[in-house]
């Protein structure tokens, strides 16, 4: 997603997190989903809501806003799942709300400002400018560092 | 000629041809005397000369050609069987099969075999053997003597031929030679082949078409024909093609065909496995003849040909099948709930007519996965004789029920845990013949190795008549590496104490061996047959023996499962590990410690409480006075785990939960149910300690 050098433009799809605006890019997503039936998985922690069936495959879903320990809100109905296809496994993303897709120019992508909101940086891989709207890139790879053991402490 | 199309077929009959080898070699050395076993040997050998050697395999050729000399001699009563001969020809073997094993890897094959060839020579002591059949020596063959070819008619040419000749056709050898400075030899055999196909049919060329449009031969080749026209009229035709030197037709009478197919069919009779070949070997073998034409038919050992009704598919293919089916079993788990809700009955009937079927197909989609354990066993034989021979132990294997099949994945993962317990049982269980015959037991020690069908599962033992588990010894060791406590370990049962060496970081070779215990000890051997959804036990006796038993699952990806109900949620208990469900009193349920316990048929079984487990306890604690419970068992031991309600039994899809959830407590996967929702499968080997 930082391939800075490139000029081209890059596509990503905007969604909504507590009014905020966050992309991911429009390669790794697969499909949007409105509500599914999630089973929960016990013993996980607690963005972690379970798995569903996309398909025929069993694919884990994560709520972002549990994941950035932000406001828990209800599956409703602007809500929808973002299914992102990363290091050979789907994962399902609860968002608030998926806008559009749209062009970012590469060049309109820089570092992340010292403080962007209250999502934990590391999450982050740069912010977007475009026209009058703020863009936040999401570092997939961190956001979804598998799950290996349960700790203890996220329980 | 690119061959490459053929390697994969090559290596898989030169591993084939090799395994018979071996078996017969193991056989002849309990009967040396058995003149049928060396032919059987000799007939493979010579298989596999005559294809490496088409392949291009020089050296796997050449070994072969010493190997059958040998074989020969032996045949032939000049040179007597005896263990260092056998032991030449195992290593002649060996070496055979890492040479296949390097081209399965993308080697040459090539190998330094001098040593060997050496040896093999100085066992044939000189003797000199006219048998000189190589393919090599084709190319040396072109001489003052007057050649033809021997060629090699699989089944269906020799009956198209007789057939032919019954319709009064002719069928003749026409073996052309072209000038040696012959510049155009495509041309001139395209000429030919074109008057020849005038005056007949032509059924079948050596070289192959193929060579012969390459340019791949030199300067002879053989045309097989059917005609009505006779000999000389065919030879004054073909002499006008230019630049041709020589031509020399040979009849292929009634005869010959009879004779040649009695000799085939001897050998397919006495070597049923042969039947397995599917390819003809297009290898030429010359034979020196005279030029007369009645006196052909040489009697050529060949071990081809056969019209066998089976065809090998690419593993993949079944593994897509397998997966397709997978989302069929999916949906007619679905179509069936909607049916019950439904109450149609036109519907009803035409989704167990559904279910029916396709549980059939289930049946022949699982079974086309199925091997025999022979596969993995076969190699053990060889195994045990270089074993006992380097632990200087004798030892006499006997496998039992090597015909039990078992899914192909399963298959190939069991090879190494086996491998590693008949080490073990070799190593550790017998004894030297010294200590056999001071313990009062015969100075052979008897390994069996067993492998059966039982319900859902496929049982693999291995048994050993040995010096058994050393409870003292075991005890000892497993309290200095701290696997159990001091006050435990006198309450251990004798089967307790021998699974400790199972246990991780636990080894009793007091010294480490060569054979077994490099680091890695039979722990690895309880892991692999666990991730296999496996189980092992053992059963041992102090001085008399220890049996391994190990369980497998027929299948992996289709299992049978009781699907539970906890708190609206539903999970699915394995059938393999369930014993069976009960519905008991609250007030039946005891208490030893702060554990939960029932008294079920005398046996004190904990209770786990699943909501517990998986983190739903909702409060309100259920006042009904009666709990459903799920007996299951993770080897000898028992637990009752604690359940809302049972739903039934179903035949369920295994699925993973992908990368992203890698480890979850007590979950060995999950399923699609009828209704698309996921249920998880419960682990029960993590919920029993």
């Amino acid at each position: 997603m930082t391939k800075a050098v490139e000029v081209s433009d890059m596509k990503v799809i905007v969604f909504q997190l507590m009014n905020k605006e966050y992309a991911i890019g429009l390669d790794v997503v697969e499909s949007i989903e409105k509500s599914l039936s999630i089973t929960r998985v016990p013993r996980m922690p607690s963005y972690v809501k379970g798995v569903l069936n996309l398909r025929g495959v069993v694919t884990p879903v994560v709520d972002l806003r549990e994941r950035f320990d932000m406001e828990y809100k209800e599956f409703d109905e602007s809500s929808c799942i973002i299914i992102v296809s990363y290091a050979d496994s789907e994962v399902g993303l609860i968002v608030d709300d998926a806008n559009d897709v749209m062009d970012v120019p590469t060049s309109a992508i820089g570092p992340q400002p010292e403080v962007v909101g209250s999502v934990e940086s590391e999450f982050i891989s740069g912010v977007a400018k475009v026209d009058k709207r703020l863009l936040v890139m999401l570092n997939l790879e961190k956001v979804l560092q598998p799950i290996k053991k349960v700790n203890a402490d996220e329980l | 000629m690119d061959t490459s199309q053929y390697l994969d077929m090559f290596i898989e009959e030169s591993k084939e041809h090799l395994q018979a080898c071996n078996e017969q070699l193991l056989a002849l050395e309990n009967n040396p005397d058995d003149l049928a076993i060396v032919n059987e040997i000799f007939r493979a050998a010579h298989t596999l000369k005559g294809m490496s050697a088409t392949m291009g395999y020089e050296d796997i050729a050449d070994l072969t050609h010493k190997m059958e000399n040998v074989l020969d001699a032996i045949r032939n009563s000049k040179i007597s069987v005896t263990t260092e001969i056998l032991d030449v020809v195992f290593e002649a073997s060996d070496d055979l099969e890492l040479m296949v094993l390097d081209i399965e890897a993308g080697g040459d094959g090539k190998k330094d075999v001098s040593h060997l060839v050496d040896t093999l020579n100085r066992i044939e002591a000189g003797e000199p053997l006219d048998l000189s059949e190589t393919a090599a020596a084709t190319e040396e063959a072109p001489t003052e003597v007057l050649t033809s070819s021997g060629i090699h008619y699989d089944e269906f040419e020799l009956t198209v031929i007789s057939q032919s000749s019954d319709q009064g056709f002719n069928a003749y050898e026409i073996t052309v030679e072209l000038r040696e400075d012959c510049l155009l030899k495509v041309a001139r055999v395209f000429m030919t082949f074109e008057i020849l196909e005038k005056s007949g049919e032509v059924i079948k060329t050596v070289p192959t078409v193929e060579k012969l449009e390459n340019e791949d031969f030199d300067q002879k080749f053989t045309i097989v024909l059917l005609t009505h026209e006779d000999a000389d009229e065919l030879r004054a035709k073909v002499m006008k093609v230019s630049e041709i030197e020589d031509v020399k037709i040979t009849h292929i009478t009634d005869e010959y065909v009879q004779k040649y197919k009695q000799t085939e069919f001897e050998s397919l009779e006495e070597q049923p496995q042969e039947i397995e070949k599917k390819t003809e070997n297009p290898t030429v073998k010359a034979a020196q003849e005279k030029a007369e034409p009645k006196d052909t038919a040489p009697s050529k050992k060949s071990g081809q040909s056969s019209s066998n009704k089976t065809i090998r598919v690419n593993i993949d293919r079944l593994d897509i099948l397998m997966n397709l089916f997978e989302e069929l079993v999916i949906d007619r788990g679905r179509l069936q709930s909607i049916a019950s809700e439904l109450h149609n009955p036109e519907l009803n009937e035409s989704v167990e007519r559904m279910t029916r079927v396709s549980g059939d197909l289930q049946n022949i989609i699982l079974n086309m996965r199925m091997v025999p354990v022979e596969t993995v066993f076969n190699r053990f034989p060889k195994m045990v004789r270089t074993l006992a021979r380097d632990l200087n132990k004798k030892v006499n294997l006997e496998i039992i029920g090597a015909e039990t099949e078992l899914d192909r994945t399963v298959i190939d993962e069991i090879g190494d845990p086996l491998v590693h317990l008949i080490r073990n049982a070799l190593d550790h269980g017998v004894e030297s013949p010294e200590e056999r015959i001071a313990a009062g037991k015969p100075e052979e020690g008897t390994v069996t190795l067993r492998a059966y069908h039982s319900g859902n599962h496929v049982f693999i033992e291995l048994e050993d008549d040995g010096a058994g588990v050393n409870r003292e010894r075991v005890l000892n060791k497993a309290i200095e590496r701290g696997i159990v406590s001091e006050e435990i370990a006198p309450t251990l049962s004798d089967k307790q104490v021998a699974e400790l060496i199972l246990a991780s970081g636990f080894s009793t070779a007091a010294a480490i061996t060569d054979v077994s215990g490099r680091g890695v000890g039979l722990d690895v051997v309880k892991n692999t047959i666990e991730s296999l959804g496996g189980h092992i036990s053992i059963d041992s006796k102090e001085g008399k023996g220890s049996l391994f038993q190990v369980q497998l699952p027929l299948t992996l990806s289709i299992i049978s499962v009781m699907l539970v109900e906890l708190d609206q949620e539903i999970y699915a208990i394995p059938l393999s590990s369930i014993i069976e469900t009960a519905i008991i009193q609250k007030s039946d349920i005891l208490n030893a410690h702060n554990q939960p316990v029932i008294d079920f048929r005398g046996t004190i079984v904990p209770l786990v409480d699943l909501k517990e487990i998986f983190e739903m306890r909702d409060g309100n604690a259920d006042e009904e006075d009666f709990q459903s419970i799920v007996i299951v068992r993770k080897g000898e031991s028992l637990a009752g785990l604690v359940v809302d309600s049972f739903i039934g039994q179903q035949e369920i899809v295994l699925k993973s939960l992908g990368n992203y959830l890698q480890s979850v407590f007590a979950i060995s996967g999950a399923t699609i149910l009828g209704n698309g929702q996921v249920a998880l499968i419960v682990d029960c080997n993590a919920l029993i300690k």
